[in-house]
């Protein structure tokens, strides 16, 4: 025989290991370790948005706020704006429980090519409850999505200096 | 007279203190009004009733200024107080650096103009003799760990500690020996806090408890400490403020008030048919906090400050003094 008793012992058990273990992991990876925080229970917030379609219309606005607002606009006024916007709807539509996948990098690594400050980290929080406002989101609903968002600041802000822009060039339109 | 020359040159130096830092601030903050007010709405708190950031009658742990950790921002502010028979204005600055570090310096005038009248009618003599008491409050804080708005998935407040260092002008009427209408021990003193405030953004939801040692009589504008007690305290105030929209805040403080003096005896004043009732109650308010925009903060309130010297007859219940709270906060 080729393979040895011993190698036979060792992949039984490493399979059924793998096997008990399988149902555990699927748990853990039931939470998207990439989203950067965890879901929340129910539908509400996910309503007060106007569920996907909503969001859309926000991260809209929010990306028009974001290359006006002087803070924000180095990060922002490149060629990555439609796939910025749809990686957005999808974390925040998971975050809000809406039955959405986010496909995207962690928090860490989608941000590693730039430095943000605490600054440019609250223009960004600013432009983003305009845009809320102005398509009539509720205030308490911005605020559990917002308590979602904000601790993700320890791994976004990345300087308490200057902040600086990622490092791809705009390659225009 | 004196006094009065004295005091004017303590406000002009408050004011030119105040003036050169919106000078050095100003330039910058029309410039680039952007990078000076980088914190989010009202998360800052206002201005209390002593110079620091927070609710207004208690310290929070949260830095004044719409700076952020790489930036340094200001205030000015006016408050104002009127209850029954006192009103106290209050002027001062405070500057945040880094959000890490805050200063802040206020000027406090307590009017107490009818009490001196009821005081000097009962007698036939004036042992009052002044309309005004006044104090300057020079205090510092520093932020020593958390994040009170960011951090909004766990409990861990921010912290800061703070000191609060207290000269009232009036020594020679406040802890005068001879002199039956106060009886605290010194006219200087320094308060000792830390505070912890928290932010439950998902709740719309900001709790603050700063738990104090002073030895302060009605702030330190009666001085500080009496024949009643003369050591420090702990006293604890705690605010509750509830976030209707980002630019506007409904809320409540509780602040405990220690009870150093000991009321004159009976027969030094009015013959024993009235006294001043010197007793010290613990204050409170109700307040509506509005911030139209970055650079602009408006605080209403109900506040009732308990009592402060009542001139009653022996034996009949002595009231509070409750009334308004209107302050005005410009920042940078």
């Amino acid at each position: 025989m080729y393979f040895n008793i011993k190698t036979m012992l060792a992949t039984a058990l490493a399979t059924s290991t793998l096997l008990l273990v399988q149902p555990v992991m699927a748990e853990v990876y039931a939470q998207n370790p990439n989203l950067g925080n965890t879901p929340m229970q129910g539908t509400a917030t996910f309503e007060a948005f106007g569920g996907k379609e909503g969001l859309v219309k926000i991260m809209d606005d929010f990306m028009i706020g974001l290359v006006a607002d002087p803070r924000t606009k180095p990060f922002f006024d490149n060629d990555k704006q439609t796939f910025i916007k749809a990686m957005l709807v999808e974390q925040m539509c998971e975050l809000m429980n809406g039955g959405c996948k986010y496909p995207g990098r962690d928090m860490k690594a989608s941000h590693a090519n730039m430095k943000v400050n605490r600054a440019a980290f609250n223009g960004l929080v600013e432009q983003f409850q305009f845009a809320m406002d102005k398509h009539n989101v509720p205030f308490s609903a911005q605020n559990k999505l917002l308590a979602k968002l904000a601790p993700m600041y320890r791994d976004i802000e990345t300087t308490t200096g200057d902040a600086v822009a990622p490092v791809f060039p705009k390659t225009g339109e | 007279m004196k006094t009065i020359q004295i005091n004017a040159t303590k406000h002009m130096r408050t004011l030119l203190a105040a003036g050169v830092l919106s000078a050095l601030l100003s330039p910058a903050a029309w410039a680039a009004d952007q990078a000076y007010s980088n914190k989010l709405l009202l998360t800052g708190g206002v201005s209390q009733v002593e110079g620091a950031a927070g609710g207004g009658l208690t310290p929070w742990a949260t830095i004044g200024g719409y700076g952020t950790n790489n930036e340094v921002g200001g205030n000015l502010h006016y408050t104002y107080v009127k209850t029954g028979d006192y009103n106290l204005n209050t002027y001062g600055f405070s500057v945040g650096l880094f959000d890490r570090v805050e200063f802040s310096v206020a000027e406090q005038s307590f009017s107490l103009g009818k009490l001196r009248n009821k005081v000097s009618a009962g007698l036939g003599v004036d042992p009052i003799g002044r309309d005004h008491l006044t104090q300057t409050i020079v205090g510092v804080k520093v932020r020593v760990a958390g994040e009170a708005v960011l951090d909004a998935d766990t409990w861990m407040p921010q912290i800061a500690v703070g000191l609060q260092y207290k000269e009232n002008d009036e020594g020679d009427f406040i802890k005068g020996k001879n002199n039956p209408v106060v009886g605290a021990k010194s006219d200087h003193g320094t308060d000792i806090y830390i505070a912890a405030t928290k932010l439950f953004l998902d709740k719309n939801l900001l709790l603050n408890g700063t738990l104090r040692f002073t030895k302060a009589n009605q702030f330190g504008l009666l001085g500080f400490g009496g024949d009643k007690n003369n050591s420090y305290e702990p006293m604890l105030e705690v605010s509750a403020a509830y976030l209707l929209r980002k630019d506007l805040a409904i809320g409540a403080e509780y602040r405990m008030k220690p009870d150093n003096l000991r009321s004159p005896a009976n027969d030094l004043l009015f013959g024993g048919a009235n006294i001043v009732d010197l007793k010290e109650d613990d204050a409170f308010d109700i307040f509506i906090a509005y911030a139209p925009s970055k650079n602009i903060s408006l605080t209403a309130a109900y506040v009732n400050l308990g009592n402060i010297a009542t001139v009653k007859a022996v034996g009949a219940d002595y009231g509070n003094q409750e009334g308004v709270y209107l302050s005005a906060q410009i920042g940078f």
